[in-house]
């Protein structure tokens, strides 16, 4: 197990080594963005910006223009709200090549608090045009998204745990942007996640096989475009979803669900995140016990879905 | 200092006359869009897109060329009316301007338009995506050169200052940077909407290089690139006087032409004025 930031920091070294285009910019966080490998080893495409992160947004925007892969690092608080006028128009709507990396997720935020806890970067990366939105399970899909969206071209916005997560892939399995992932098998209810919040849902599912109920996990790491087959298919065979994000259960990955069930096949949901509260420091342990985001939350979740499927 | 050939400064303003007549005759026919801050950078961007950019209209995203971003992006049908004239694109289709479906937008869309390096209009962030540029070069190992025009009232905006640190901050000289000092914003005199003087000294205190021109004068215009050009070191600011709506009497200094369209009996005014011109 590693932390998905050095997974994050590695593959960005190793992408640099393999792609000359590729640069970096990073706003006085290269230690804790875990862009300091690429910078140590290719300081002539590493930019240190500085605690200015619009002016860092609309470089990343002229380097893309001018044919280079900027990777933009920096807090997801700072990389989405303080820059968010500039991700939008000058990076999203020329629709330039530009990856925003968004560190430390959620809640976990290593014990920084409030004030560094990203809890609407998806909402607000959600409705900006050309953006695709990806929250990676673990160090493995982290290590391989950051290959497969430096390909893709056109501005992505990728979030990045600050820690060690428990490993739910391994080396055969293959990301793809838009493309959702069965990590647990059942045919009792699905819980679709994203981020750190797919291990708890895979843990609540254990929890629930001794009771002999059958839960489905979905990674659902691309929040934007949705992969709506998947959704469709889960709510019909399973009749019951439960939506599970490290985010404010507005605007983020439970939204984003409910919109393809209410217009496609409604279906009964529950919505487990921040129930629109701001957070507090802690572990992250603490964190998603006292928010109702850890495994046993999300096993009593799915009970009751499961219950209002049997009135229907 | 290389002598500009009286002949060629004649022609450049004769080409500056024609763009402010297309920016006047656009604005009229569309109803909307800013003659006041289009009007006060005609003469330099005649300068640098008929002396100064090396740019092929003809192949518009060579790789190679100068760059250019109207970080001001209000001035739009100044930079319309210009590549128009520099054979980018029909000048038919400058009356298309600010309607559904043009590609002509009222603030400048980099993916619609050949010959606009960067989409711009949210004021402040056109000084970054030069930089940015710029760097690119650098990276690269490229030779051409990046300009932005920036407002007065824009660099009101935070932003601006981040991007003026930085690019001071990395020594970056092949960038050049020209203020459209026009002294007047949406709502009034820049000195009362939110004060920007001392400017010269503020660029100084960022580490720059400052020039300080008259930016209706051809050969001054110019010059001061040139002068630019040779600047080591340190990024450089030309600093241009204008006047805001320049060759139009009754748009002269005023705020209220900002972003107002002239009716038919102002524009023949306008055009009457403006050709009469010396």
């Amino acid at each position: 197990m590693i932390a998905v930031r050095d997974s994050f920091g590695k593959a960005l070294l190793e992408l640099g080594r393999e792609n000359k285009d590729v640069v970096v910019l990073d706003a006085d966080l290269a230690s804790s963005t875990r862009t300091i490998y690429f910078a140590k080893e290719y300081p002539d495409r590493f930019f240190e910006m500085g605690i200015a992160e619009q002016n860092m947004m609309g470089v990343a925007a002229g380097l893309a223009s001018v044919g280079k892969i900027p990777f933009v690092t920096t807090f997801a608080v700072f990389a989405t709200k303080r820059a968010c006028d500039q991700v939008t128009i000058s990076v999203a709507y020329p629709s330039l090549n530009v990856k925003i990396i968004g560190a430390y997720t959620g809640l976990l935020s290593g014990y920084t608090g409030a004030t560094h806890q990203a809890i609407e970067d998806i909402s607000v990366m959600r409705a900006i045009p050309n953006m695709i939105v990806i929250d990676p399970a673990d160090a493995e899909e982290m290590r391989q998204a950051v290959k497969i969206i430096a390909q893709h071209k056109g501005p992505v916005y990728m979030r990045e745990t600050r820690d060690e997560w428990p490993d739910l892939f391994d080396k055969s399995y293959e990301f793809e942007i838009g493309k959702a992932a069965e990590v647990c098998s059942g045919s009792d209810a699905t819980i679709i996640a994203c981020g750190v919040m797919t291990s708890e849902a895979a843990k609540a599912s254990k929890i629930l096989s001794k009771e002999n109920i059958g839960v489905r996990v979905i990674n659902m790491s691309t929040v934007k475009p949705i992969d709506k087959d998947m959704i469709i298919r889960c709510a019909k065979e399973t009749g019951a979803i439960v939506t599970a994000e490290n985010h404010n259960i507005y605007g983020g990955l439970g939204s984003a669900v409910s919109e393809v069930l209410a217009e496609e096949f409604p279906t009964p949901l529950l919505r487990i995140g921040i129930k629109d509260t701001f957070g507090e420091s802690g572990s992250n342990e603490d964190l998603l016990k006292k928010y109702n985001m850890d495994a046993g939350y999300i096993a009593s979740a799915v009970k009751r879905v499961i219950k209002r499927k049997k009135v229907q | 200092m290389k002598i500009v050939e009286e002949k060629i400064i004649d022609d450049l303003k004769e080409k500056a006359k024609i763009i402010r007549c297309h920016i006047v005759e656009m604005i009229y026919r569309a109803q909307v869009g800013h003659p006041g801050g289009s009007l006060s950078a005609a003469d330099i961007l005649t300068a640098l897109y008929f002396y100064i950019l090396s740019i092929d209209p003809k192949n518009p995203d060579w790789e190679d060329r100068d760059r250019f971003v109207l970080s001001k992006g209000h001035a739009a049908t100044a930079l319309y009316s210009t590549l128009a004239e520099r054979g980018f694109f029909p000048t038919d289709l400058l009356f298309t301007f600010g309607q559904i479906g043009s590609l002509l937008q009222v603030h400048p869309d980099k993916n619609k338009v050949p010959g606009i390096d960067a989409s711009t209009g949210a004021l402040g962030q056109g000084l970054s995506i030069a930089l940015g540029m710029a760097l690119g070069a650098r990276v690269d190992g490229k030779k051409y050169w990046v300009y932005a025009l920036i407002g007065d009232g824009e660099i009101q905006e935070g932003q601006i200052w981040e991007a003026a640190m930085c690019t001071a901050h990395y020594k970056v000289t092949n960038l050049i940077t020209i203020l459209d000092y026009n002294k007047v914003q949406l709502m009034g005199p820049v000195s009362k909407i939110m004060e920007v003087s001392p400017v010269k000294d503020k660029w100084l205190s960022f580490g720059w290089n400052v020039i300080e021109i008259d930016g209706h004068d051809m050969k001054q215009i110019i010059n001061s690139i040139y002068e630019a050009k040779r600047v080591k070191q340190k990024p450089t600011i030309i600093i241009a006087h204008t006047i805001k709506g320049k060759g139009i009497s009754y748009m002269e200094g005023t705020h209220e032409w900002h972003g107002k369209a002239p009716c038919k009996e102002e524009l023949e005014i306008a055009i009457k004025e403006l050709t009469n011109s010396v």
